[in-house]
């Protein structure tokens, strides 16, 4: 037994793997427990495509089979809910409440915090998205090809990204009481516009022409170019403008938490 | 072993700058809002083992000046320093525990979810029996967080300022909303834990709980300190009596007479604070001549402190 007290190095900070894989599981708890969360997030899209999707399994509009197109219009949809709702919603809140406050005086790296968010609108991406192409091949007579498959769920995912870019931003301005209504007032319309819910070319000529100002258009391009049911433009082009997108929410994001910080 | 229960007690700050170096300090903090001043030229220092409870009512600075000692929010003018560092430093902030006002943890996680996360934030924490032991937290460990009661809901928060086994703890307001009982209990936890040599804040606008734990009491009013001391030495340094009649003046009246540091007044009963009882009571009787149910009462401890606060409204 010794008699000289040990010295234990001290480490300066936590390992960082168990850090952000604990910080991730605890935020996919809390979404996936919130019942009301889980089943509008999961249950609108999957909802919307088993009624326009599955009803439209024979109708062909021009090159497009409809049912097919709805699959990459509601899996871009479904995504994009997820990472604002997710993001956006549960930031406020727990901003408002004065939890972030507790988690910024504490170690955790700020980036565990977004890291674990965007993760868990990736992960509810996919799950929507998995679930969409399960009711395409076997109820809209969807005829799909691993490839296409995989392309959508990997766009699905990287899709998350600017759109909870968008939802940290509305979190920061938007009052937590009010967020899930002004993302709603922008989401559904956001949606509609793009040709999420229906081809852009059924939609009138003015809405066709202001879609591609519009991040939800780009990353429907994009999804739907997994089937090549694109409109002209480069598939290079549609990344740009979502890339753009991004920084201009963060860049926002960072001057908004700037002025709250100086003011806080 | 009984090396093992030395080493086991967390050595104070590593002495850098001679041995008077605080754990933590305010330097001549100023923090101004839009529209008000929180905090005016405060300077307050921590030194290894003390608990000091920052007392003061509501909108003194109290939890402004956490804030600032905990990096949340930028002094305007002045510094704060942990260790001798940045609060906002992240390896500073490893060996700083805060229980804050914090209106709603998630709910979903249970205490236990919420326990392994922040220990998972420093490189030492505390094992998680020994957390759920100090505060109290065996019974309800796997419970949803909003499923819990208040008392047990501040139990975790205090739990969570622990996890990290930090050397310095701010707690804002520890015991709000608590039943007695809780109260005590946690008071008891906070005493052992000043007792393995932890530095501890705490903010409360209860003169009672100021007493009851810390070793220094600094009396914040509008952002300024009012009278350090020990408790004993802020007790004594109220005089002040509560006087209660019954009386026909009106609430002007009452205010208008001299040396009155407080009125409450419920229908015709009046409550008056005042640190000359003798002076107040010569003008009341001679201002009231029908003046009845008249009682002089020492001082309350509340009644105390808020006399002291009072009194420095009054001079402002």
């Amino acid at each position: 037994m010794a008699t000289v007290p040990v010295i234990v190095p001290a480490r300066a900070t936590a390992p960082q793997a168990p850090l952000f894989f604990n910080e991730i599981r605890c935020e996919l708890r809390k979404l996936t427990r919130r019942r009301t969360f889980s089943l509008a997030t999961i249950g609108f899209p999957v909802m919307f495509y088993l009624l326009f999707g599955v009803t439209n399994r024979h109708a062909v509009e021009g090159s497009f089979h409809i049912a097919k197109y709805l699959l990459g219009g509601y899996a871009c949809f479904g995504v994009v809910g997820a990472a604002l709702f997710g993001i956006g919603v549960g930031l406020a809140t727990e901003r408002a409440a004065g939890w972030l406050d507790l988690k910024r005086s504490s170690p955790m790296p700020p980036a565990a915090y977004l890291v674990a968010k965007c993760a868990t609108a990736v992960l509810f991406g996919l799950v929507i998205c998995t679930i969409l192409m399960a009711i395409g091949v076997t109820l809209a007579g969807v005829h799909l090809t691993v490839s296409e498959g995989a392309r959508l769920l990997a766009y699905t995912a990287a899709g998350a990204i600017p759109f909870a870019a968008m939802g940290l931003l509305l979190a920061l301005l938007v009052p937590a009481s009010a967020t899930p209504g002004v993302i709603n007032l922008i989401y559904l319309p956001m949606s509609f516009c793009s040709g999420l819910w229906m081809p852009l070319e059924a939609l009138p000529h003015w809405l066709q022409r202001i879609a591609p100002a519009l991040p939800t258009y780009h990353l429907a391009q994009i999804m739907l170019g997994s089937f090549g049911y694109t409109q002209p433009g480069s598939a290079f082009s549609h990344w740009m403008a979502l890339l753009g997108f991004t920084l201009v929410m963060l860049g926002i994001c960072w001057l908004v938490f700037q002025r709250a910080e100086q003011r806080g | 072993m009984a090396t093992a229960v030395v080493t086991s007690f967390p050595s104070p700050a590593p002495v850098v700058s001679g041995i008077h170096q605080p754990v933590a300090e305010l330097q001549r903090v100023s923090k101004r809002f839009a529209a008000q001043t929180a905090l005016s030229d405060l300077s307050l220092a921590l030194h290894p083992g003390e608990i000091v409870a920052l007392l003061g009512p509501n909108g003194a600075g109290k939890s402004t000046a956490v804030r600032c000692l905990l990096g949340l929010t930028p002094p305007t003018s002045g510094t704060a320093r942990i260790f001798g560092q940045d609060p906002r430093d992240p390896a500073t902030r490893t060996r700083i525990g805060a229980m804050l006002q914090v209106g709603a943890a998630p709910e979903m996680l249970t205490p236990r979810e919420h326990l392994q996360l922040f220990r998972s934030y420093y490189p030492n924490p505390m094992p998680l029996a020994e957390l759920a032991r100090i505060a109290g937290l065996q019974s309800f460990l796997d419970r949803r967080f909003g499923t819990l009661s208040g008392g047990q809901k501040q139990r975790t928060l205090f739990a969570l300022a622990l996890a990290g086994d930090p050397d310095v703890l701010f707690l804002d307001e520890p015991t709000v909303g608590m039943d007695i009982e809780a109260r005590r209990s946690l008071w008891a936890a906070i005493r052992a834990l000043a007792g393995r040599g932890k530095t501890i804040l705490l903010t409360t606008h209860y003169l009672e709980e100021a007493d009851a734990l810390a070793s220094r009491i600094v009396v914040l009013a509008k952002g300024r300190v009012l009278r350090e001391g020990t408790p004993a030495e802020i007790k004594s340094s109220s005089t002040g009596r509560t006087i209660r009649c019954r009386t026909s003046l009106t609430l002007a009246d009452l205010e208008a007479l001299p040396a009155v540091a407080l009125v409450q007044q419920t229908g015709t009963h009046a409550t008056l604070t005042t640190p000359q009882p003798e002076r107040l009571l010569r003008e009341l009787l001679v201002r009231d001549p029908q003046l009845s149910e008249l009682e002089v009462l020492p001082p309350a401890l509340e009644d105390a402190f808020l006399a002291l606060t009072a009194d420095s409204a009054a001079v402002n």
